[in-house]
């Protein structure tokens, strides 16, 4: 059946406010980083772009936040979901106490957090290793919250205790029920957290710049203190750069949740 | 408890809080026989299934198979194979993936090209080679469940564990399915239990039917015989349609509708009792001097209902064939009498 006009301008009117809202600061981000900046620079000028692989620290603050991400991720995969689908599967009668757990680290204030684990860090750069790597600690109660939700409602679109019995009928452990077919069932919401848990730790800097680590983060506000052009040109960068992973990450069809559609 | 049993389930208990779901089970199962649990929700069917699949601990009681104690073992060593009431093939994998993933699970693994020529040879016997690549989301619901078969049967189980796998299906899917399960189990020779609320699906397709109720195995015997001679009142109005008509009891047969019959096992012996007779019993003919009149009457095919108020104002349901029932239509003055068969007696009130 045919759109109507009126329906087809409204959905393009609001996906134009969608894209205005999205692309606006971006827009004025780029502008901003290619204004002029000291007294040589006449017009547009890329220098604040040029200037980012010059920037001390700068690299090294990303690898490290990227190595953060990256065992944050594994603490998602090994840790939290597994637990995750252990609570659903085995306790359900603590599904509502492991809930209000993960939701803690949203109901505290991030400052009250940090001084409470400030006397933990200090311990374990004494006595562990003073990396920032360290912080993936932290971090990952901090994504509980979010992490938490997105898995839990990709739990709960599956029928995942007929899936469990099916495989564990089929001379399944409990481990590749859980590894073999309940995580790749719920991919999607594996995935969905995995990224807001990343972005979160990218993000992060109240945590990392109280505690004196040198995270990514920290070091775009010690540029920006220097030179504001230049700290904005890696922050749309690095946004660049997320976006970019996202469009080629690859999307298949095949999920989970799809157990009651019927077309044959 | 019968020494050639295959499957034995020995005086199976279990309680959910209050509740007794299993009440002193025991069935045997010869091997390669279908046996249909039947019972109303909450009877205990689903609980004994689940417990002889090993995903239901017991309170009491021992299960053999094939000979060997197979109560406490683990639900993925009993190789067992299973279909659920809910579609449950894994949604990440394609038909033919779902079917051989219990056989990658053997201990005693078998070659990549064995293991595909099984899977070909199962998605063949339910009919669905031409769906090998599809994923569960590409299948309609009968289409998932006999991949779900063909992946219970690909482990060569030691019995089919069948947890009312027709029920989320449409009536017609549904009938094709039942005959489908049972020709490809009498060809395996596969043994199976059944469990179903549906009797119309038990009775057509299974050896035996156990009626099950409040946890108790109320009778088990082949389709025929239960319909016919049920043990139990239960069993009686729980299996088809019964008309309870009054009478009087005494020394095994009891007088209803002006003619006496002989009262099955288990009826009471004595004093006044209501006789549960089967739509097929009552024989109908038109009478104008007749005991009853046609209420109403519904054309089946090959046979007809009559629903019939009989002079003493109570209401019961005769099944003719079609061709015996031709003008008898509502308002027809009829006489309604007893076939000699014999009927179910319960006590009175």
């Amino acid at each position: 059946m045919k759109q109507s006009m009126g329906v087809r301008l409204w959905r393009w009117t609001i996906i134009s406010f969608v894209a205005l809202y999205l692309l606006v600061p971006l827009y004025a981000m780029f502008d901003f980083s290619t204004k002029p900046f000291g007294f040589a620079d006449k017009g547009r000028t890329f220098r604040a772009w040029t200037m980012i692989a010059s920037q001390p620290d700068l690299l090294a603050a990303i690898s490290r936040s990227l190595i953060t991400a990256a065992i944050v991720m594994a603490l998602i995969l090994f840790m939290i979901v597994p637990t995750a689908i252990w609570v659903h599967l085995k306790l359900p009668v603590l599904r509502r106490p492991f809930e209000l757990l993960c939701l803690l680290p949203l109901a505290i204030p991030a400052i009250v957090i940090v001084v409470g684990i400030a006397p933990l860090y200090r311990w374990i750069s004494i006595n562990i290793n003073e990396s920032p790597i360290t912080l993936a600690g932290v971090y990952s109660m901090l994504i509980l919250p979010y992490t938490y939700r997105s898995l839990s409602a990709a739990l709960d679109a599956v029928d995942i205790h007929t899936l469990a019995e099916a495989a564990t009928t089929l001379g399944a452990s409990i481990s590749r029920v859980i590894f073999g077919i309940i995580m790749p069932t719920i991919k999607t919401g594996i995935v969905n957290g995995s990224f807001i848990a990343i972005a979160l730790v990218l993000g992060e800097y109240t945590i990392s710049n109280i505690l004196n680590f040198k995270t990514f983060q920290v070091v775009i506000a010690q540029i920006g203190r220097q030179n504001g052009n230049v700290a904005v040109a890696v922050s749309l960068a690095s946004l660049l750069f997320v976006i970019f992973l996202l469009l080629i990450i690859p999307t298949k069809k095949r999920q989970g949740a799809v157990l009651d559609v019927d077309i044959a | 408890m019968s020494s050639s049993a295959y499957v034995q389930l020995v005086d199976l208990v279990k309680h959910f809080g209050k509740v007794k779901a299993l009440d002193g089970l025991t069935i045997d199962i010869a091997e390669g026989e279908l046996v249909a649990l039947l019972g109303p929700s909450g009877c205990g069917k689903t609980t004994a299934l689940r417990a002889l699949a090993g995903l239901q601990g017991l309170d009491r009681g021992q299960m053999i198979v094939d000979g060997k104690d197979v109560t406490f073992q683990s639900a993925n060593k009993r190789g067992m194979g299973m279909v659920f009431q809910a579609y449950s093939l894994f949604p990440h994998m394609t038909a033919r993936e779902n079917v051989e993933y219990g056989l990658k699970l053997r201990a005693n693994k078998i070659t990549t090209d064995k293991r595909k020529a099984r899977s070909g040879e199962l998605l063949d016997l339910v009919g669905l080679s031409t769906h090998v690549n599809h994923y569960p989301y590409q299948l309609s619901g009968g289409q998932q469940q006999r991949i779900a078969l063909a992946r219970a049967l690909a482990i060569s189980p030691k019995v089919l564990l069948l947890d009312e796998p027709l029920s989320a299906l449409d009536a017609k899917v549904r009938t094709q399915l039942r005959e489908e399960i049972r020709r490809i189990q009498v060809e395996l020779g596969t043994t199976t239990l059944f469990v179903t609320h549906d009797q119309e699906e038990a009775l057509s397709i299974a050896d035996r039917v156990g009626v099950m109720r409040n946890g108790v195995l109320e009778q088990i015997a082949a389709p025929a015989e239960l319909y016919d001679r049920p043990n139990t009142a239960f069993v009686a109005e729980f299996v088809g349609l019964t008309n309870p008509i009054a009478g009087k009891v005494s020394s095994g047969t009891i007088e209803i509708l002006g003619g006496v019959v002989k009262t099955l096992p288990g009826s009471i012996t004595s004093g006044n009792g209501i006789a549960l007779v089967r739509p097929e019993s009552l024989d109908v003919v038109a009478s104008k001097s007749g005991n009853a009149t046609v209420f109403s009457a519904s054309f089946l095919g090959a046979t007809c209902r009559l629903s019939i108020s009989l002079n003493d104002g109570t209401r019961v349901t005769a099944q003719l064939p079609s061709p015996d029932a031709a003008g008898l239509g509502a308002g027809a003055p009829v006489k309604v009498s007893l076939l000699d068969m014999p009927v179910f007696v319960k006590a009175a009130g």
